[in-house]
């Protein structure tokens, strides 16, 4: 038995929907964004799979893909850190269920 | 190459469930530092050696860290890393996506070929300054213009006063 394209999809679609498990049901904002921080390697590595056993011609367009992902993970993880940082100055806490401002 | 994308499939899922059910928010991040090691070693396995080094060294060194810096930065919000109420619904809903993914992935004709020879940084390099030179453009500009809205978000109110104090008639516009 081989390594195939489907072994590396698997992996990949159980890293996903764990990220995502964690992703809506942490209390934490942080531990949230640990979800979707996993969630989005898990998107990467599928990128990366297609690029190595696909057939067609545009290999690189994978790798490329997955470098403009990382790029805007950081980006996303810089800004959602900072707005949490935020959200702790004005309201001492960053549990996601206590930040009930706009509920009636 | 089979025992080591079996290793990395424990590792990696391993450490992911340790994220999920670790109980102090500390000990989440350290799993998630093994995840994206795990994550990494995938890459080297699927002959990206460029990607991989980029993962280390973007979500091991900087995302992590950022990470930790919010956990210190953020003393008296509890620690526990606890769920809320909806763990129920989000593990149903995670289960059964996980069912369809599955059953797609062994039930398509994937057709897949035995598989390019890796993709070197060169190759990578070339494609990113040609054909995706807007795409990458547009994701400079996308970082530069993150990391100045994290410094805005967090500068203390002190300091924001001071600035629109000196900037006299300008800075009012923009209280």
């Amino acid at each position: 038995m081989t390594l195939t394209l489907e072994h590396f999809l698997t992996v990949a679609a159980l890293l996903f929907c764990l990220g995502l498990v964690i992703a809506l049901s942490k209390r934490n904002a942080v531990g949230m964004l640990m979800g979707i921080e996993l969630m989005l390697n898990a998107v990467n590595l599928t990128l990366i799979a297609f690029s190595r056993f696909g057939s067609g011609g545009g290999a690189v367009a994978g790798h490329a893909f997955t470098a403009f992902v990382i790029t805007v993970a950081a980006a996303e993880a810089a800004v959602a850190l900072a707005l949490a940082v935020s959200v702790y100055r004005s309201r001492q806490t960053v549990e996601v269920d206590q930040l009930d401002l706009l509920k009636l | 190459m089979q025992i080591a994308f079996w290793a990395l499939a424990i590792l990696t899922l391993g450490a992911a469930g340790g994220v999920m059910a670790s109980r102090n928010l500390l000990h989440a991040v350290l799993f998630l530092i093994v995840a994206f090691i795990g994550v990494a070693g995938f890459f080297v396995l699927l002959s990206a050696e460029f990607i991989a080094l980029a993962q280390i060294v973007i979500y091991v060194g900087a995302i992590a860290v950022l990470l930790l810096f919010a956990i210190a930065l953020t003393p008296r919000a509890l620690r526990d890393n606890s769920e809320t109420a909806m763990v129920g619904p989000a593990i149903l809903l995670g289960v059964a996506l996980a069912a369809i993914f599955l059953f797609v992935i062994h039930d398509a004709a994937w057709g897949a070929g035995a598989g390019d020879p890796g993709i070197g940084a060169a190759d990578l390099g070339r494609a990113l300054l040609s054909t995706w030179v807007l795409p990458f453009e547009i994701a400079s500009v996308l970082l530069t213009m993150a990391l100045v809205a994290a410094i805005m978000l967090v500068r203390p109110e002190a300091e924001e006063d001071a600035d629109a104090g000196a900037a006299g008639g300008g800075g009012e516009e923009r209280a």
